[in-house]
């Protein structure tokens, strides 16, 4: 009661929740995109993570005696969303529910809920998920609609039977081994034809890349990060709504381009074109939603700005000189790390010193 | 554009464009910007605090019983940073007591309470300065220091201190603060607009009593009007070298260091004033009150209130007699039923929560916003855990990382709220204004300096004391051996063989000697504390 006479005496408005909900927002496009690639299969994932992980905020909250009505801020169904959208389209539904429960126990509860937690809870959830089961986390599920595709007709995602007897059941149940309606993402791809000397042109060309369909989202890879335009749609909505600021995103993005196009005009033959690696993997998903996290991101200006810049720099790395094909979430785990030390070094010029 | 395209990124966190880095912009709710400014009468009883100002506070000159005038000083200033206080209007002294001012502690303060009789008879000892150019800058401070005025923006510093020269840093630039950034106050704004040639010519004064070659009107872009008729009104005075600058409405830019910034271009060093960097801020309202000072005579004893808010069912800009009891101002207004009604002394981004509804009206008063409680956003806020957005990072004009801060100054680390710069913080409130998870931070801030402050008083006191303690030890340790001297000296007299005291006695004398060595230390400490 004391607080009441402290000024301000108003306010702008703004909340958790409405940032939450505006992230969820944002997100819509990419799932939706999602569903047009992967039917049925997209939509049960996201609602079982959604639920999950709002079921598992919410008995955490029960078990340690606090308030339940916080599960309302949006927070636990955000994690579940982003959850569902990097995980590949074909995980069986119990795996993707061992990810829920990591991302809220693990990763954000154990440390004290909301605000306290290092990591991004989904894509700590999702490395637990990458290092418990390599194979399933890597085979992604044959898009519809992919153009390379045509030849080759995948399982009719649109089928609501279909879909439902592959998520509880697995490919078994539909007679099929996982490896003969799952691809290499286009990433995997030039991974694997560089352990045979194969260049990343050369790759590119015999994988029919096409920078229009992987900016369109028309290739494998997990539920959400496939299409760079309807990612952008988001993260453009998030600026304009000044729920994120463009200095993660931008720095993120600018320094894997720059990179990449550094050591493409070296060797052009080995090292991929910026470009693809701006639009491949989950680099749009993750500068623009995952590093962005409030929570475990820098506070200042500055010190985001270095934190994006470290996220492009691994991500470029692990991509072109480690052992997985893809390095966007290591980097900004890693870089998550860093936070403590970024924020403490790099603040803001203190008024008249 | 470019710098509101800057400041719209957070460019302007990185490099600074000129303007003050942060800021926010609240819904301004000027509402009152159109009502002309109404005189109104006389309250049946005036509270006139002994300490409207930052300082000491001062002694009454008056007894109860007594007659006044209207501008008769009733308490005089008591040291140096200290403002008088002067009767608001005729009539008779009733009381010298304790009594309600507007403090969020809600506590009593000395108080002089007048009776008006009706008449508003002036005291005409006071002759109007009408040609102040030509008069010694000195005394023309002193007639300001007389006047009892203090900074009528809020800050009630003092003014005539602010206006000492100093030969090493001369002011060249007096920046006249019409900005007005706080949400709902229009008192400055229609200053500007009615008495445009008063706060010009109290502008003058100050350029003429600190010698300075130029002049400022800083206003925010919101108020064109009033920048119309200030560019008017120089003109017409034929002042070339004043000029009107446009700013950027955005709060807090009628803060003094960050109004510096976008004016000069320059921050004033920690630890400085705003002299060292050859700048003196005036607010609208104190230059008209210098200019009543100077050139009427007339020392400050009204001055004008934004009556704004939600419960107010006739918002208005009125001219207040201090001392008014702050009631019966809301009453001329048409709000007389104070229950589940929130007061707010000053606007609503610093203002003060006031605990107690009957209060007197003081000079610090710039606005007095009523709010039904429902409506009052510090009323209903939950505090959440931060989610750590940096929004408080980006919006702070002073480059603090208050979420870090907050943290701290919560735990009570207050070496480590140092450490992040706990006493640059200028209380603005743009952090709350913005925090996604409602928490008070600024309430944390306020709350860490206070404890500083006591903890820093504890200290020195029991230092203090320590001392104390020590020289009276030394003072005993020595007297004793003086003792012990004399007695051994008379023994000596008396039986020569009895030397092995003798010379524990001179022992004693030395550690004597260099006790009262260490006493008058001791001594010369307290002299300077
Ligand atoms: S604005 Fe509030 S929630 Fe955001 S970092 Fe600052 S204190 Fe934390
Ligand atoms: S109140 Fe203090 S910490 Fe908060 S924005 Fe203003 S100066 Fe910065």
């Amino acid at each position: 009661m004391t607080l009441l006479i402290s000024s301000p005496h108003a306010h702008g408005g703004d909340s958790i929740r409405a940032n939450m909900l505006a992230v969820i927002l944002a997100l819509l496009p990419a799932a939706g995109v999602a569903v047009y690639l992967f039917g049925w299969l997209a939509l049960f994932l996201i609602v079982l993570c959604m639920l999950a992980c709002m079921a598992t905020e919410w008995g955490c909250l029960k078990l340690m005696k606090r308030p339940t009505d916080r599960i309302g801020d949006g927070s636990a169904a955000l994690t579940g969303l982003l959850l569902a959208l990097t995980l590949p389209a074909a995980v069986p539904w119990w795996m993707a529910l061992i990810g829920c429960v990591a991302a809220i126990v693990l990763a954000k509860q154990v440390y004290g809920g909301l605000g306290h937690n290092p990591f991004n809870p989904a894509l700590a959830a999702r490395v637990v998920l990458l290092i418990s089961f390599p194979l399933h986390m890597t085979s992604w599920l044959m898009p519809m609609h992919a153009p390379m595709l045509i030849a080759i007709p995948p399982l009719n995602l649109y089928d609501f039977s279909t879909c439902w007897q592959l998520f509880w059941f697995g490919p078994e149940a539909l007679g099929k081994g996982l490896d003969a309606i799952t691809m290499a993402s286009p990433l995997g791809h030039v991974k694997t034809e560089w352990s045979r000397g194969i260049g990343a042109i050369e790759a590119l060309r015999n994988y029919d890349y096409s920078y229009l369909d992987a900016f369109l989202g028309r290739e494998a890879g997990s539920l959400g990060e496939t299409s760079a335009l309807a990612l952008l749609l988001g993260g453009i909505y998030l600026l304009a709504r000044h729920t994120i600021t463009w200095h993660i995103p931008l720095s993120f993005i600018a320094t894997v381009y720059v990179l990449a196009a550094l050591f493409n005009a070296v060797n052009p033959e080995h090292f991929a074109p910026p470009l693809f690696h701006v639009l491949a993997g989950g680099l749009v998903l993750g500068a623009f939603f995952m590093a962005t996290d409030p929570v475990s991101s820098p506070v200042t200006p500055r010190g985001q700005l270095i934190f994006g810049i470290g996220c492009g720099i691994l991500t470029w790395s692990i991509r072109t000189f480690g052992g997985y094909p893809e390095g966007v979430m290591f980097s900004i785990l890693l870089m998550n790390c860093a936070v403590p030390l970024i924020d403490h070094y790099f603040r803001p010029r203190v008024y008249g010193k | 554009m470019l710098p509101a395209l800057f400041e719209r990124f957070g460019l302007n966190q990185l490099w600074p464009t000129g303007g003050f880095p942060g800021g926010v912009h609240p819904p301004e709710h000027k509402i009152t910007a159109d009502s002309p400014i109404i005189e109104l009468p006389l309250p049946p009883q005036l509270i006139l605090p002994l300490k409207q100002h930052i300082g000491e506070i001062c002694a009454p000159l008056v007894e109860v019983g007594q007659h006044v005038l209207r501008g008769q000083k009733i308490a005089k200033s008591q040291g140096y940073v200290s403002a008088s206080v002067h009767a608001p209007t005729s009539g008779t002294v009733v009381g010298v007591q304790d009594h309600a001012v507007p403090h969020p502690s809600g506590m009593g303060r000395p108080c002089l309470m007048i009776e008006p009789d009706g008449e508003d008879r002036p005291d005409e000892s006071r002759a109007p300065i009408s040609d102040y150019r030509n008069e010694d800058p000195a005394l023309i401070r002193e007639r300001i220091r007389m006047s009892g005025i203090v900074g009528l923006g809020g800050a009630v510093f003092p003014t005539f201190i602010k206006m000492l020269r100093d030969q090493r840093h001369p002011v060249q630039t007096v920046i006249l603060n019409g900005a007005e950034c706080e949400p709902y106050l229009t008192c400055d704004h229609r200053l500007m607009l009615e008495h445009a040639h008063d706060v010009l010519r109290g502008m003058d004064v100050i350029m003429h009593a600190v010698n300075a070659q130029n002049g400022v009107v800083a206003i925010e872009d919101n108020k064109p009007d009033a920048i119309a008729v200030m560019r008017g009104a120089i003109e017409a005075a034929g002042m070339d070298n004043v000029e009107v600058r446009t700013l950027p409405t955005r709060y807090p830019q009628g803060g003094e260091k960050q109004l510096i910034q976008t004016i000069t271009g320059k921050q004033v060093p920690e630890g400085r004033l705003p002299l060292h960097v050859g700048v003196l801020c005036q607010n609208v309202g104190t230059a008209k009150a210098i200019h009543d000072a100077v050139c009427l005579g007339v020392p400050l004893i009204k001055r004008v209130v934004t009556i704004s808010g939600d419960a107010v069912p006739n918002p208005a800009n009125v001219c207040v007699r201090i001392g008014t009891p702050i009631p019966f101002v809301l009453a001329q207004c048409g709000l007389e039923d104070l229950n589940d009604v929130r007061l707010i002394h000053g606007g609503p981004m610093m203002g003060e929560r006031l605990p107690r509804t009957h209060v007197p009206l003081v000079k610090s008063t710039n606005g007095i916003l009523a709010f039904h409680r429902q409506s009052l956003y510090s009323e209903q806020a939950v505090e959440e855990p931060c989610i750590r957005c940096g929004h408080c990072v980006e919006v702070c004009p002073a480059g603090l990382v208050p979420n870090e801060l907050a943290w701290h100054c919560r735990n009570d680390q207050f070496d480590r709220g140092q450490d992040y710069n706990l006493f640059d913080c200028i209380e603005c409130g743009c952090c709350s204004y913005v925090c996604p998870s409602h928490i008070p931070l600024v309430h944390y801030f306020r709350y860490a300096k206070g404890q500083v402050a006591k903890i820093e008083k504890e200290r020195a006191f029991a230092e203090l004391s320590k001392a104390r303690s020590e020289a009276r030890d030394n003072r005993l340790a020595r007297e004793q051996a003086e003792r012990a001297a004399r007695r051994s000296k008379v023994r000596k007299q008396h039986a020569p063989a009895a030397d092995k005291a003798a010379k524990t006695a001179e022992k004693k004398t030395d550690e004597g000697k260099t006790g009262e060595g260490k006493t008058e230390a001791v001594k010369k400490e307290g002299d300077k504390a």
